[in-house]
């Protein structure tokens, strides 16, 4: 305890000595020395927290997983661990698909239990939720068990069509692109010289913007036209779906664009599109290089190869990495709070995190850009012919 | 008994994956730094260019940065 | 592949199929054929004005053009009829300077003949007065000398001598 308060003591000390040479530098290095203050707080205090049977300790991981992974309901507010009064959750269809047909309930069923503890019985098959993923028990078996490394040895995994957090979210993007949309196509309609009013105002520079900068350099004149739906389609599903990951509230939230299988899908599409618009150039280009000796030929034929895929992988791990990262980085701010457990260090927290999503929004809008543009590159490259 | 331990050893990848990330994280960095002072310089010499040089510098960076991400993704496997 | 957040899941995977697809179909159909359709018809409106705007400037300037060579022309022309004219009242003045001269010419020729002749006759005259007068002279100095024999001898030596000399 004295050796920390002589700690303080000295940098308060020093804080002073700087403030006469440069504020600006002063400002920083008070910061720094402010986090690391608390830091220095709570360690004193974690030695009265560790004793206190009652309360668990604040884990950063859990939370962030819970918050960035897809689950069966939507959590609005409240702390449903504890089954506190006033939390508030949405509880969504779980669709399965087993030995016995499709099988139905609410994710309320599970009463929040994560643990797999509450086993829903149907079709004569049992089902339990273990950290959001639906299990189903084996014959003749009531209590689930577990290995060393958490794994359950006496479940499997059904195929799980649910809607999920993620797929609710999905459709609810959808509705709003559509709304947007075909609202803008009809603004077009209204008006006699084809001059958008309202939302299509808003949307037609950067319809234009897909077109003029991303379609027809990397596609070509020519053939840049059919490629535009699905240019257009996938610019603005991901775009929204990353801004509505970005608000923080119900119905919003979710990381959808942030789940691996949304971006799987995706770069799955673009790779689909990819092989089927391809030439002969495009083949003749990965398996037998032209203009090069035959070993350098017969040595490149793998890379190329490979390369093919890693480009969808690329697109996917992309994606998925940026804004589940942006989640990351704003989770463990906010978390900051907590794991300092001080509230002190709320405003600092609140103003990093809001600037980390001004720096979110542009990200989101990039990424988006991103994976449209470099979709748009793989066609032009399948495309291409012999010259 | 001996085997256990091993497997028990094996299993905490953690520490290890964080530094791999960090390690991604650095090399990302200097390769998004370079492109972005390039970009700088190649604007500041020709400003009537910076609509073109800003959408291949970003287009360059999404690249770099999918190296970096991979090394992040490869941190996750491992834990 | 025990993270969640790297292992793909069927049932997402398998709504984000469907509603991408969904999604497609429908504003490919009912958003982006007519956004597409509306931008790039008016662009080609806007396009054509501009070509026909570039036209009527063509004939405009054209026509500023002609009409510039028509002034030309008519300037070109205008200078040279004045040029002619002047050339003709040039050649007017020198045509009626030159008979002029000519007709003085001739007419200080007439002069000239004129006076001539009539020197020519006051020569005569005043030569057959003179030759009338000299006749008298002579008859009177000859009837004066004749009267004396030695004197007409003396005279006509007199002469013989001077018709000698010349």
């Amino acid at each position: 305890m004295n050796v920390y308060l002589h700690r303080i003591l000295h940098k308060v000390f020093l804080i002073e000595k700087l403030m006469q040479i440069n504020t600006f530098k002063t400002f920083l290095l008070s910061l720094f020395l402010t986090i690391s203050f608390f830091g220095y707080a709570v360690e004193i205090k974690e030695g009265n927290i560790d004793k206190t049977e009652d309360e668990k300790p604040f884990n950063v991981k859990d939370l962030i997983f819970h918050h960035i992974t897809d689950s069966h309901s939507f959590h609005v507010y409240g702390n449903t661990e504890d089954h506190f009064p006033k939390a508030l959750t949405i509880s969504l269809p779980v669709l399965l698909w087993t030995e016995n047909g499709l099988v139905t309930f609410m994710s309320s069923e599970f009463h929040h239990d994560v643990e797999g503890k509450t086993i829903v019985e149907r079709k004569g098959l049992k089902f339990i939720n273990l950290h959001e993923k639906i299990y189903q028990l084996n014959d003749g078996v009531s209590v689930v068990e577990f290995d060393k490394q958490t794994h359950p040895t006496n479940a499997a995994r059904p195929a799980d069509f649910s809607i999920t957090k993620n797929v609710f979210s999905m459709f609810l993007s959808m509705i709003l692109l559509l709304f947007i949309f075909i609202t803008a196509a009809r603004s077009y309609k209204k008006s006699s010289s084809n001059m958008p009013s309202g939302i299509g105002k808003f949307m037609e520079p950067i319809i234009v913007f897909i077109r003029d900068e991303v379609a027809i350099p990397n596609i070509g004149e020519k053939k840049y036209e059919k490629y535009m739906p699905f240019l257009l389609t996938i610019f603005f599903f991901i775009w929204i779906n990353n801004v509505m990951g970005l608000i923080p509230f119900f119905p919003f939230s979710s990381n959808l664009s942030g789940n691996i299988s949304f971006t799987f899908t995706l770069a799955t599409i673009t790779f689909i599109i990819t092989l089927f618009s391809s030439r002969k150039y495009y083949w003749k280009h990965i398996l037998w290089m032209p203009g090069l000796p035959v070993p350098m030929k017969l040595f490149l034929m793998p890379i190329e190869i490979i390369g093919m895929f890693v480009k969808p992988i690329a697109l996917m791990i992309r994606l998925f990495a940026n804004i589940t990262a942006g989640h990351v980085i704003i989770l463990s701010l906010i978390s900051l709070i907590f794991i300092l457990n001080t509230i002190w260090v709320a405003p600092l927290s609140v103003l990093f995190s809001l600037f980390i999503s001004v720096i979110e929004v542009l990200v989101v809008a990039i990424q988006a850009y991103i994976f449209t543009m470099l979709s748009a590159l793989y066609f032009g490259q399948a495309l291409e012919e012999e010259h | 008994m001996s085997l256990a331990l091993l497997q028990e050893a094996t299993i905490n990848f953690g520490p290890l994956a964080a530094i791999g990330a960090g390690l991604a994280a650095i090399g990302g960095g200097i390769g998004v730094g370079k492109i972005g002072a390039a970009a700088m310089e190649a604007m500041a010499r020709q400003p009537e260019m910076q609509g073109k040089l800003q959408g291949s510098a970003i287009v360059l960076i999404a690249f770099i940065e999918a190296v970096a991400l991979f090394g992040i993704v490869v941190a996750f496997l491992a834990t | 592949m025990d993270n969640p957040l790297v292992s793909p899941e069927l049932g997402l995977i398998f709504w984000t199929t469907l509603s991408f697809a969904i999604l497609l179909f429908i504003l490919k159909k009912f958003a982006w054929k007519p956004i597409l359709g509306a931008i790039t018809e008016r662009e080609e409106g806007i396009k054509d004005a501009l070509a026909s705007a570039e036209k009527a400037k063509l004939e405009m300037e054209n026509l500023t053009a002609d009409n510039e060579r028509i002034l030309k022309e008519a300037r070109a022309e205008r200078e040279a009829l004045l040029k002619e004219a002047r050339e003709i009242k040039n050649k007017m003045i020198s045509d009626a300077k030159d008979e002029a001269q000519i007709q003085a010419g001739k007419m200080i020729e007439q002069a000239k003949t004129a006076i001539e002749s009539e020197k020519k006759a006051a020569m005569a005259e005043l030569k057959n007065q003179v030759a009338e007068l000299s006749v008298d002279i002579a008859e009177k100095v000859v009837r004066a000398e004749l009267s004396n024999k030695d004197r007409q001898l003396k005279l006509v030596e007199d002469i013989l001598e001077e018709a000698t000399l010349n």
